[in-house]
């Protein structure tokens, strides 16, 4: 008996380590430990053994039984990693075929700088407020201390409606309506749409668009103005942006300035973009004239602010390396897609 | 405008490298723009002598000369004609740059020429510059020109000559007077402008020349003076160096002298014949309705009584302020000028000019607004210069005649409230210093300052406040940390539109950005009937052209037009969307502005169709909370297809319009395929927002069924829906359609939609036959309308 339990010990191995594949493993198993297998038949016989020869016997058949299961184990395991990595291998695809493209579509560059504007005014407690286009001259000029007569309003440059009513040629009249509607403190910016009366071209739109800044308050200085603007210009542009102040003329703020900031291209060492200065002008401003704020029924002795408008075309143009402005009107999906 | 740094220069003391100047005068408020040394691009030309002449052997036009530089002498070969020995000309040596190209020794017909003598026209320079030279011809200095000397040099040229910007509030600084004394407050040095005199007079004015002011509203101030025996010639050098670098071309002393003057005291001079005015009395009036006159130009320009005019007691001698009159211009034979200095109202000037359609250097100076003060000075300028020039004999005395004057203003001088009003700690001594040499006139206690004449754009607090920072600098007011404010929100309805934006990308569309204007043609092509409401837009008065003359009343146009130019670059497919504002004149306007509302407006071809816009009018509208919205056949607007349009209603309410535009339409805009559009009113769409809440997950197993109908072609699938839910009532918890069928086992003129039903219980298993029940009574209803199961 110990001979055939030994045999069907090698042989069952034996057998075990050829499975080819998970099936021959199974037949092999059944053949040897299956209900009618040889082992089964072997441990059958137990019976016939004298009491001193069954626990011997009874070890080594369990000894048997227990090493071939283990193999069968182990060999089915195996087998059943190599279907996995066959399988695996199999399945392997083309990774650099084309994805399914999601159709998504896109903002609009011009109103994603407006959006990004907006925030960050919006975190320095600003409010976003909103008018008309088709605007009273009374606020597009008289209220703003441009008198008729004011060689800034040539028709040249103004689209008219009738002697009282024009297309805003800036988004500074909001000043005057926040102001009428509003008392101090106030702080507001004013995205929107103006028009000029200029031929297109690659720089000149008679459609464009502005933002608007206001801040009044008690004691609000020109100090206030460039650490509001300072700011500004380091969240839109870079916390390493520098920015300068130069006098200018507005005829709705007194002193008047136009804020620079370092070139973005060159970090303010001077190149083409820049014409060698290293400053981009970036936005007019100023403290807003006594007069204006009287008019619109605030007393300038008790009150001051400041003001600034932006260009939001132009801003888009050097944020995108676009080179003409009426590429924001086209609409050209090949232009859309690109940004 | 134009100024050589020289020209400043006489009047303050400043020594500085150019890009420093221009940064300087920049930061205190004079905007530098650029500058360029005049001779930039010639280097290496020096004066030579010409020591001698010889013809060439090979050559009948050439000559071989030989020159004495100084340094050396050369051998040049030349072409012209004019060339003498002891003559002293411009010497281009090897190497030397000109503006037409660079120069080197060469030879010409054998002979070696070791540079080339040049032309007047060979340095950029004229006759205008050069009015004892030919063109034709080597340039001729003057015989006691020192030798090797670069010509840009003896020229002027080596000088630099800076572009100014300067802001309408300065008109102070449209001479080089008001330059040079910015200048001189920058750099803190004293301004010297020298008051200028006459010499010696010939005889007296007496009653030669008079004046009468007959509108003194206009004419704010009017000085002249005589000269006799005019000698008319070319000014001299340095007068036509100058002159030439402020960018002004050099005739004769007399125009020289006016021009000169009127671009160092920004005061417009005239000068006429006195012979053509009546008695020598002149007479400053509004001119009279019709009344004509033939400007220097030779255009003759009919008046009214809103233009002044210089007028004798005839007929009108000049447009005042503006150009003087052909009669009375100063002729060969001329022998007594009048040199008029007058100030006129800008406003009178402006609309003048205007409604003449002119522009002059006189005009745009004086409709800034010019200082009467500056008349006399001015005048007495150019007598100076008359005598310093030879130009003629100056008779004494002058005419001088005001009109209404204007009071200076008298303003507090405040101090501590500049500094808290900047932000900054100046010195009170800084500020009277900075006034003081601004011309400001301080009051013995210093308690008020009064502007200068010249300055009319100081009125007030905020004016002396802005002089006083812009010479400190605006760099040295400090930068205020901001107070912590906390931060400001959006207000719902951006919060919405910024919804609405994100919701359309999602769904695959690109934001546009189009121009608000409109024209009658755009809705010609759109379909638009002539009588319709839309028609009748906010008109711009003074358009830039027929296409841009209305502002929109419809957005379909502005976004149909960018659909084509896609169209048209063969873009496959387009799925764009805007909101974008209309612009509705309405009866009853307060204040005559039209309303503005928003538009979410959505077009496209080619993927984009009917269905897909549908879909997502659908899709946000049960994102915003506004539940399932009804769409209505709508057949009766002319520039949508009329059986493939919709209205589009959300509980009852009309809240916009989808459809395929007009195949005419479409055509019309150069769309050749089906383009769809939809329309959405972003007011509506707002009020309808609700708070979306969480209903609960589905707790029990739902049952799904098909069905497939038949019925008559035109029956709509809404009212088939319709029937289903109201039969099924909320055991139906989906309906959707996933087949429309017409074909084979069909009748003709029917179709077949196939219907997948999804039914579930809120709080129990649906037993079959609860479903098959509430099936059979929507299939019982549907039979009463003639729609039976698909066998």
């Amino acid at each position: 008996m110990k001979q055939k339990l030994e045999k069907i010990r090698s042989e069952a191995l034996s057998r075990v380590a050829q499975a080819a594949s998970l099936q021959e493993l199974e037949e092999a198993r059944v053949v040897y430990l299956g209900k009618k297998g040889e082992l089964t038949a072997i441990l059958k016989q137990m019976g016939g053994l004298s009491p001193e020869e069954r626990p011997a016997m009874g070890q080594l058949a369990n000894e048997v039984r227990t090493a071939i299961g283990d193999g069968i184990a182990q060999r089915r395991q195996q087998l059943e990693k190599q279907e996995l990595e066959s399988r695996l291998s199999a399945e392997s695809i083309d990774v650099t075929l084309p994805g399914k493209d999601p159709r998504i579509g896109r903002l609009h560059p011009l109103k994603r700088v407006q959006d990004e504007v907006s925030e960050i005014f919006l975190g320095m407690g600003f409010d976003v407020v909103d008018g008309p286009e088709v605007e009273l001259d009374l606020y597009n000029f008289e209220m703003l201390n441009i008198p008729k007569g004011h060689p800034a309003r040539d028709t040249q440059d103004t689209f008219y409606i009738d002697d009282n009513i024009v297309l805003r040629t800036q988004t500074s009249p909001m000043q005057v309506r926040t102001m009428l509607e509003r008392k101090p403190p106030i702080r507001i910016i004013a995205p929107g749409r103006c028009y000029r009366s200029d031929t297109p071209d690659a720089t000149h739109s008679p459609v464009f668009h502005q933002i608007e800044g206001m801040a009044i308050d008690k004691g609000i200085t020109m100090a206030d103005l460039k650490g509001t603007l300072e700011i500004f210009a380091k969240k839109l542009y870079g916390p390493d942006t520098r920015v300068r102040f130069r006098p200018h003329h507005f005829p709705f703020t007194e002193p008047s300035a136009e804020m620079d900031g370092t070139c973005f291209r060159c970090g303010g060492k001077g190149c083409r973009f820049c014409k060698g200065e290293g400053w981009i002008e970036i936005l007019g401003c100023g403290m807003i004239h006594p007069k204006v704020l009287r008019d619109c029924g605030i007393d300038p002795e008790v009150y001051s602010g400041w003001a600034f408008g932006m260009g939001l075309d132009r801003l888009t143009m050097f944020r995108y390396d676009i080179d003409d402005i009426r590429l924001l009107f086209e609409n050209d999906l090949r232009f859309l897609r690109q940004i | 405008m134009k100024v050589p740094m020289r020209w400043i220069t006489r009047y303050c003391d400043i020594k500085d490298d150019p890009h420093s100047f221009a940064s300087r005068m920049t930061m205190t408020g004079t905007m530098c723009e650029g500058y360029e040394l005049e001779g930039a691009a010639i280097s290496g030309v020096v004066t030579g002598r010409i020591l001698s002449v010889e013809p060439h052997r090979d050559s009948d036009h050439l000559r071989i000369c030989q020159l004495d530089i100084g340094s050396g002498s050369r051998q040049i070969v030349t072409g012209a004609a004019n060339v003498q020995p002891g003559q002293v000309v411009p010497v281009a040596l090897d190497g030397a740059k000109l503006p037409g190209g660079e120069i080197h020794t060469g030879t010409l017909r054998g002979v070696q020429s070791q540079g080339m003598m040049c032309s007047i026209g060979e340095l950029g320079l004229t006759l205008h510059d050069c009015p004892d030279c030919i063109e034709d011809g080597i340039m001729i200095l003057p015989d006691d020109t020192p030798l090797g000397l670069p010509i840009t040099e003896v020229m002027g040229m080596d000088d630099y000559i800076f572009e100014f910007e300067i802001t309408s509030n300065r008109v102070d600084c449209y001479g080089v007077e008001g330059i040079a004394r910015e200048a001189a407050v920058t750099y803190g040095v004293p301004f010297n402008f020298p008051k200028p005199r006459v010499e010696r007079t010939h005889g007296e004015l007496g009653s030669t020349l008079t004046v009468r002011n007959d509108t003194p509203e206009n004419c704010l101030r009017y000085t002249g003076a005589v000269v006799k025996n005019v000698r008319v010639k070319p000014s001299p050098k340095w007068m036509r160096t100058l002159l030439r670098q402020a960018g002004v071309r050099p005739i004769n002393n007399i125009v020289d002298i006016t021009n000169f003057v009127m671009l160092e005291y920004n005061q417009p001079m005239h000068a006429f014949d006195l012979r053509f005015v009546k008695d020598g009395g002149i007479v400053v009036r509004q001119a009279k309705q019709g009344e004509a006159l033939e400007t220097l130009d030779g255009v003759v320009r009919k008046l009214d009584p809103s233009m002044m005019v210089i007028a004798d007691s005839e007929k009108a001698i000049a447009v005042a302020g503006v150009m003087g009159g052909e009669f009375s211009s100063i002729v060969d034979d001329t022998n007594s000028v009048i040199f008029e200095s007058a100030c006129f109202r800008a406003q009178s000037v402006r609309s003048t000019a205007k409604a003449l359609g002119m522009r002059t250097d006189a005009s745009s100076r004086y409709d800034k607004g010019l200082d009467p003060e500056n008349t006399m000075p001015a005048l007495m300028r150019a007598l100076e210069l008359v005598e310093q020039l030879d130009a003629g004999d100056v008779v004494g005395g002058f005419v001088d005649v005001r009109g209404v004057q204007r009071e200076l203003p008298v303003i507090p001088f405040q101090p501590e409230r500049i500094n808290r009003f900047l932000g900054a700690e100046i010195d009170r001594g800084f500020m009277l210093d900075v006034l003081r040499r601004l011309e400001f006139t301080v009051s013995q206690d210093e308690s008020t300052v009064t502007p200068p004449s010249f300055r009319g754009d100081i009125e007030g607090f905020a004016d002396v406040a802005e002089e006083v920072a812009r010479f400190y600098g605006y760099d040295r007011i400090p930068v205020a940390v901001q107070p912590t404010v906390p931060s400001a929100l959006p207000t719902p309805i951006q919060r919405f539109q910024r919804q609405l934006r994100q919701l359309s990308v999602a769904g695959g569309y690109y934001e546009i950005n189009s121009p608000s204007f409109m024209s009658q043609k755009q809705l010609d092509q759109l379909l638009v009937p002539k009588d319709h409401p839309l028609r009748r837009g906010v008109h711009i008065s003074n358009p830039l052209g027929e296409d841009t003359s209305y502002m929109r009343t419809t957005i379909i146009p502005a976004m149909l037009e960018i659909l084509s130019r896609n169209y048209n670059s063969r873009a496959e497919s387009a799925a764009l969307f805007e909101i974008g504002s209309e612009y509705l004149p309405y009866e009853g306007s307060p204040d005559g502005l039209p309303k503005e509302p928003d538009r979410l407006i959505y077009g496209g071809y080619g993927e984009v169709d009917f269905y897909s816009l549908k879909g997502m009018a659908q899709e946000i509208a049960s994102t915003i909370g506004a539940g399932r919205l009804t769409f209505r056949r709508q057949s009766e607007i002319p520039w949508f297809h009329p059986g493939r349009t919709a209205d589009i209603l959300c509980g009852g309410q009309k809240i916009g319009v989808v459809g395929e535009i007009h195949p005419t339409a479409a055509e019309n805009y150069g769309i050749k395929t089906r383009v769809a559009v939809m329309e959405l009113s972003v007011e509506q769409l707002f009020a309808l927002r609700r708070e979306l809440k969480y209903q609960g997950l589905p707790r029990f197993p739902a049952v799904t069924r098909d069905l497939s109908l038949v019925c008559d072609e035109r029956s709509e699938s809404g009212s088939i829906e319709q029937v289903i839910r109201d039969c099924c009532g909320e055991l139906l918890e989906k309906i959707t359609v996933f087949d429309v069928y017409r074909g084979a086992g069909i009748d003709p003129g029917s179709k077949s939609i196939a219907y997948s039903l999804t039914l579930r219980g809120r709080d129990r298993t649906l037993t079959d036959s609860e479903v098959d029940s509430a099936i059979a009574l929507a299939l019982k209803a549907l039979e009463e309308k003639g729609i039976r199961i698909r066998s």
